[in-house]
């Protein structure tokens, strides 16, 4: 059971030494309790404590790394249930399925051409998931050194056959793949693998009752670097599964399921796995294998794990620099938005669509909305007219006119009158954009 | 430590809405669909009942639309103006469980349709399919306000699902409801405590709450998807935690935000490095819908006939009962 922050506070130093980061003992204590912080973060805890505190000293869900350290992946380490409680840290790693019978060196090519670049950001696909499907250990096991010459990204290796896994994990330990998977036949076998060659391990059950009784007989062979597989492969099976290991983690701290799960699709038709793949993202996988391996299957899976693992209370923001869309002359119009990543995006892709070239510059406000930013005091006519200055737009442009978001139609006195410039109150939403440039800038 | 799985018990279920009204009922629809009901999370049968399975709309509009995407062409080409028709072909060979019809012609900028026109056409397309019918307006207040009134009154008793009554704007659009018998979509700009506000103030004017559909806006995957998915899984969980002013089923504008963005719309040439249009624009769709289906959404419209085939497969796994064996 759980212990309460004052049941840990009794064990602790009480020296309130700061070591750990907190300004008490008492605050590290509850910190501890809610799983917020793990108690090696103590310097001076005593082993007898160390014993003592025991599971409610962990956090509640393992931090468990994959690969080395050309490309460490970080699974678990989650503390909520639902992204509006706090936020989501760790990421869903993406894995691509590859079996050890195709062209390995074309496949993984195309794999490591599954980057995006989208609204700013640079999505990766994580991680290649190799596939025994030869049950040959040499071909595996070439298969798995191919992998990683090929790649610098994590990979994780399938097979339930201990001695094939045995010859390919040995080939290519030092880049600590994942280990797929021990179950109820092998563990022991597969146990020792992983703790001989210091690889992470997944754990397949059939079923959350035998998954649990598993991952205990693992641990008590001393090994806790884990991944949790329930086994199912039925979508609703596997979204109630993935829910359970996650409530039971987190909300009862219980033990057995405190790692990072993962799941498969089973769908054969690549669009239908990818919707499938976007389930297990929302709700609780750490790890995804995939199928699907084309450009537009994976991006739409990458699309929704940023979206989903965004921190709620810090909105994305890009860069407060004017930037030129199409192609610009000293003729073109200037637009004014915020620098919040959203309503700048929104604004570029309008402008883009309007095919009239022009400027976009971004106040900056901390990355809030047009209107919240307004109401918050940071998009004025003077924070208007510095960032004209910062940004030279009487240098770029031959004309004094700018367009002001029309939800801040109020602000157009004080801005003509900061920045000298003739301001035209422009659409309240950007998807009127294209309309309103063709009105006003299409001779 | 054994495994014993851990089951919440909520204090209330969300609230449902019959849409559309039969013969016997004073409509003229060949069936009626009911959402809503459910009084867990969603697709956790393990604790609770989830009695209604989501739908799927998809998106008719009254003129040919001049600004969607060619890949539409194959699709609706020979329906496009046509209402009807193409209203019909989306439910007999596209598997829409219901129809959504926006009024977009009746935009002052567009075609200016008169009130006569909007009811002549939501008439056609009731008569073409037997599926309830959602009938949005084109966006502009004012106009709305003649164009929607005219409908209700001219579909009395169809059960008809309309939108969009918004906080400065709902008095009307409800009162037609009201008097006219349909049910009333109340649309917030992603704000939970607008969105209650709103509920509150037309279940003030006497519009039961089991014919209003909330419209928490949605955004488009990778352009704010989050916030939406957000404020519809605090919505659902102040439903179940016994917020009845939240407890309406909830509809998802999905399609529309979709094609605006440059994902799906760019073509395979002008971006190659983001894959093949037609897919990823089909993805764009139905990655949207299923992340929003995960939050609580009852009502998805969409815009591509194969993102409708995705998502109805999706939900139909979804439904299927899952448990423990514990």
């Amino acid at each position: 059971m759980a212990l309460t922050g004052l049941q840990i506070f009794k064990q602790l130093p009480k020296t309130n030494c700061k070591d750990c980061g907190n300004p008490t003992c008492l605050a590290f204590a509850m910190a501890l309790a809610a799983g917020k912080t793990s108690l090696d973060k103590c310097p001076h805890v005593s082993e007898e404590a160390k014993d003592a505190l025991g599971a409610a000293a962990a956090p509640p869900i393992k931090l468990v790394k994959i690969g080395s350290a050309i490309s460490e992946l970080e699974l678990g380490d989650e503390t909520e249930l639902f992204r509006h409680d706090k936020r989501f840290f760790h990421p869903t790693a993406i894995a691509v399925l590859v079996e050890d019978t195709e062209d390995i060196a074309a496949r993984v090519a195309s794999f490591n051409e599954l980057e995006f670049d989208r609204v700013g950001l640079h999505f990766v696909t994580d991680m290649v998931a190799l596939q025994c499907s030869s049950n040959d250990a040499a071909t595996f096991s070439a298969a798995a050194e191919l992998v990683a010459a090929n790649t610098d990204k994590s990979f994780m290796l399938i097979c339930e056959d201990v001695a094939i896994m045995d010859a390919a994990a040995t080939a290519v330990a030092s880049r600590k793949p994942l280990l797929y998977a021990a179950t109820n036949d092998n563990y022991e076998a597969m146990t020792a693998l992983a703790q001989k060659v210091a690889c992470p391990l997944a754990v397949k059950g059939n079923g959350l009752a035998n998954l649990a009784e598993l991952v205990d007989k693992i641990t008590k062979l001393g090994y806790k670097e884990l991944v949790l597989d329930s086994g199912s492969r039925e979508t609703s099976q596997v979204l109630a599964d993935l829910t359970q290991i996650r409530r039971l983690a987190v909300r009862k701290r219980f033990r057995s399921f405190g790692y990072p799960a993962m799941a498969f699709t089973s769908k054969t038709d690549a669009l239908e796995e990818v919707v499938q793949a976007n389930v297990y993202v929302a709700k609780y996988a750490g790890l995804v294998v995939v199928k699907a391996s084309k450009k537009e299957e994976i991006l739409p899976i990458l699309s929704w794990r940023q979206n989903l693992y965004t921190d709620p209370q810090k909105p994305i923001q890009v860069e407060a620099k004017a930037v030129a869309i199409g192609d610009v002359t000293p003729d073109s119009p200037v637009y004014i938005t915020t620098n919040f990543s959203l309503t700048y995006y929104i604004v570029e892709g309008e402008v883009e669509s309007s095919k009239v070239p022009a400027y976009i510059v971004p106040i900056n406000t901390d990355g809030i909305s047009v209107l919240t930013s307004w109401a918050a005091g940071k998009l004025t006519g003077e924070a208007i007219a510095k960032a004209l200055v910062a940004n030279d737009m009487e240098a770029k442009v031959n004309h004094k006119t700018l367009v002001l978001p029309g939800y801040v139609a109020v602000l157009s006195g004080s801005t003509a009158e900061a920045t000298g410039w003739k301001v035209l109150v422009g659409p309240r939403e950007a998807s009127g954009i294209s309309k309103f440039a063709k009105e006003n800038f299409v001779k | 430590m054994a495994f014993s799985a851990m089951k919440e018990k909520y204090r209330n279920k969300v609230g449902t809405v019959v849409l559309g009204a039969t013969k016997e009922d004073g409509g003229t629809r060949g069936y009626t669909i009911t959402v809503g009901g459910e009084s867990t999370l969603p697709f956790l049968h393990f604790e609770g009942d989830i009695p209604n399975r989501p739908v799927v709309a998809l998106e008719v509009w009254d003129v040919a639309p001049t600004d969607w995407h060619e890949c539409f062409a194959p699709y609706y080409g020979d329906v496009f103006g046509n209402a009807a028709m193409w209203a019909k072909k989306c439910v007999e060979e596209f598997g829409a469980d219901l129809i959504i019809l926006r009024l977009k012609g009746a935009d002052p900028d567009i075609a200016d349709a008169s009130v006569e026109d909007c009811v002549k056409v939501v008439k056609d397309v009731l008569a073409a399919v037997p599926c309830p019918l959602v009938v949005l307006g084109c966006g502009k207040v004012e106009k709305d306000n003649e164009i929607l009134p005219a409908v209700a009154e001219a579909t009395s008793g169809e059960g008809l699902l309309l939108g969009l009554a918004e906080q400065e704007n709902y008095k009307s659009l409800t009162a037609a409801c009201m008097v006219h018998n349909h049910n009333l979509i109340a649309g917030s700009p992603i704000d939970i405590n607008i969105c209650k506000q709103l509920n509150i103030l037309i279940t003030e004017m006497n519009l039961p709450s089991n014919r209003i559909i909330i419209d928490p806006t949605t955004a488009a995957l990778g352009y704010g998807l989050e916030y939406g998915y957000s404020i519809m899984e605090r919505a659902r969980m102040g439903a179940l935690q016994g917020d009845n002013m939240l407890a309406m089923p909830i509809i998802g504008n999905v399609g529309n935000e979709v094609w605006r963005t440059k994902e799906a719309n760019i073509s395979t040439a002008d971006a190659p490095a983001w894959g093949e249009q037609e897919n990823r624009s089909i993805l764009w769709e139905a990655t949207t819908a299923t992340a929003l289906l995960q939050a609580g959404m009852n009502i998805v419209i969409l815009r591509h006939p194969k993102a409708v085939t995705l998502v109805k497969q999706n939900i139909e796994e979804l439904m299927v009962p899952a448990n423990f064996d514990e």
